[in-house]
């Protein structure tokens, strides 16, 4: 197999149009992956004889031999047994080296506290890697700057701060738990990953800043598991980070902001999408957006939904309906249609693992995008020490992720008694963020957070 | 085979699988789990929980705020086991 430097093992199959990684457990159904960031687990395949390595996020080297993995794996041999791990201690661990954590990072590292940031992707900047397009909003947060441009200028500025000494990254690396330290400390297992092997860190830390996005939303049709079937950010993985075409004609469920940039980012790439379907019976995103489709001549449908993905082993086609004003279909509006993707964007659910494991306060948010954690203006859950930034704390923008973010690296600090200019730093942002949120499109999240509020007032009555 | 709605998509467990242990009986989610292995594969959970939670709001009229969330444990990923079981350590 051939790949791109820089491309990982499922990048680099689906350039030669290998969508199928893997065979499903009980029925032995042929999988692609759905979310193309690590996290949906429909990608593991045995790579240099280990087993379940997520191949979306593991890089292609040279001479590497991937294997499709049907039904159970070998059990492995002796050589995975007993590495040494390490043991690190550090002022503050951040969680996630998105918009979020890089902001957080950067910030506590310039208070003068020892910073680790772990991710688990090959590379840093979350999803602004794959956003391609200029950023909304105020011009104080980079409204009209690309997205992966802003990726650039965080990692700059990242790297000067670890060669002052107080910051380390640590990419390919995942945190996998977190336990109780010692004398009020938190402890955390992270595993990080070399040539697909992979060793333990010990991390010992004071505070921590959990800022680990999001997942992308399913949905519940027939034939939703057949390859060809994406979410949307796994989509723009696919077609900004490795210049893969997902697909040659697509069908795009959801006309939020996602739904239509992706769309848009799609055609820019010469690929044909030939509808987007909304079940909600108005447009979700931006008319600005919605507006180059139409000039294109996509048609939008509100009110149509998606009830059925055909094909053998990949997607051959869909079935559309349309919806009564209850969102129920409506006999005899069953259309089919021909494409080899559905591209899902239907919203993300806020990633809360390892908060859960904290044990701290969390409620069912709707308007946040599910269940989040209660966290006061200096994004500090009810957990003392432990903090939230971006959209695990409530799915909202970038730009609001790294205000988020910029707000938790100081108060983190400041916990720890590093106080330069720190307060006035940390009003500076809480107003940066009031205006972030001010527009009209702010209202879903000024909605979130105002419930978030009154839910951790009720709490600590 | 007669294709499927499938929720959980490390066990292969589809819309109907949940259904039928709903009308059964298993109405919250541990319940689910401990029946049906929803949310305990390599993923754990981050495709299906949210699924199974419209699924049950919408089957037993409980709001999905009301639904706790299953527990989460580590490893939230596959790992080998040879590097979590030393008992050796370095600096």
């Amino acid at each position: 197999m051939d790949g791109l430097k820089g491309d990982s093992i499922a990048s680099a199959l689906h350039a030669q149009g290998i969508k199928t990684l893997t065979k499903s457990l009980r029925y032995d159904l042929p999988r692609g992956f759905f979310c193309g960031i690590g996290k949906c687990s429909s990608c593991l395949m045995r790579v240099n004889g280990i087993p379940n390595i997520r191949t979306c996020i593991a890089p292609l080297l040279e001479g590497v031999k991937v294997e499709i993995q049907d039904k159970l794996p070998d059990i492995p041999d002796a050589k995975f047994q007993s590495k040494p791990k390490k043991i690190v201690s550090v002022d503050i661990l951040v969680v996630g080296a998105g918009p979020a954590g890089l902001s957080a990072a950067i910030e506590a590292a310039k208070q003068g506290t020892k910073v680790l940031i772990a991710d688990e992707n090959l590379q840093i900047g979350g999803q602004l890697i794959k956003q391609t397009h200029k950023f909304f909003g105020s011009k104080y947060e980079k409204a009209g700057t690309r997205g992966i441009q802003i990726a650039v200028d965080l990692e700059k500025e990242l790297k000067e701060l670890e060669k002052s000494g107080n910051i380390d990254l640590m990419l390919n690396s995942t945190v996998i738990g977190c336990y109780e330290g010692k004398k009020g400390k938190h402890k955390f297992a992270i595993i990080k990953r070399k040539n697909y092997d992979s060793i333990l860190y010990e991390v010992e830390s004071r505070t921590v800043v959990i800022a680990t996005g999001a997942m992308e939303n399913m949905l519940l049709f027939t034939g939703n598991d057949l390859p060809g079937v994406y979410g949307a950010g796994a989509v723009q993985t696919l077609m900004n980070v490795f210049g893969v075409k997902p697909g040659n004609k697509v069908i795009m469920v959801g006309a939020g902001n996602v739904g239509l940039i992706v769309s848009y980012q799609l055609l820019q790439a010469g690929i044909i999408v030939d509808r987007v379907v909304e079940a909600a019976p108005i447009i979700g995103g931006y008319h600005v957006h919605a507006a180059k489709l139409r000039r294109y001549g996509v048609p939008i449908l509100t009110s149509h939904s998606i009830i059925e993905a055909y094909g053998k082993d990949k997607v051959e086609g869909v079935v559309i309906v349309k919806l009564d004003k209850n969102w129920q279909p409506i006999k005899g509006s069953k259309e089919k249609v021909a494409c080899d993707t559905v591209c899902l964007a239907v919203g993300l659910t806020p990633s809360t693992r390892l908060l859960y494991q904290f044990g701290v306060n969390m409620e069912f948010v709707p308007e946040a995008g599910g269940f989040v954690a209660l966290h006061d203006d200096s994004m500090q859950t009810t957990v003392k020490g432990v903090f939230v930034a971006g959209d695990s704390s409530g799915i909202e923008e970038a730009s609001t992720a790294m205000v988020e973010g910029k707000i938790a690296g100081v108060s983190a600090s400041l916990l720890l008694g590093f106080n330069k200019n720190a307060k006035d730093l940390k009003k500076q942002y809480k107003k940066e963020l009031d205006r972030l949120r001010a527009g009209p499109f702010g209202e879903k999240p000024r909605i979130a957070k105002r419930k978030i509020d009154k839910l951790l007032e009720k709490k600590n009555a | 085979m007669k294709k499927k709605a499938i929720v959980c998509r490390c066990e292969d467990i589809s819309l109907e699988d949940v259904e039928k242990a709903i009308d059964e009986g298993y109405t919250d989610i541990e319940e689910l789990r401990k029946k049906l292995r929803i949310g305990m594969g390599p993923c754990q959970g981050r495709v299906c929980i949210q699924l199974v939670m419209k699924i049950l709001e919408k089957k037993t009229g409980k709001e999905v705020g009301k639904i706790n969330l299953p527990s989460s444990r580590p490893p939230i990923i596959p790992v080998c086991l040879g590097s979590i079981a030393s008992d050796k350590n370095e600096k």
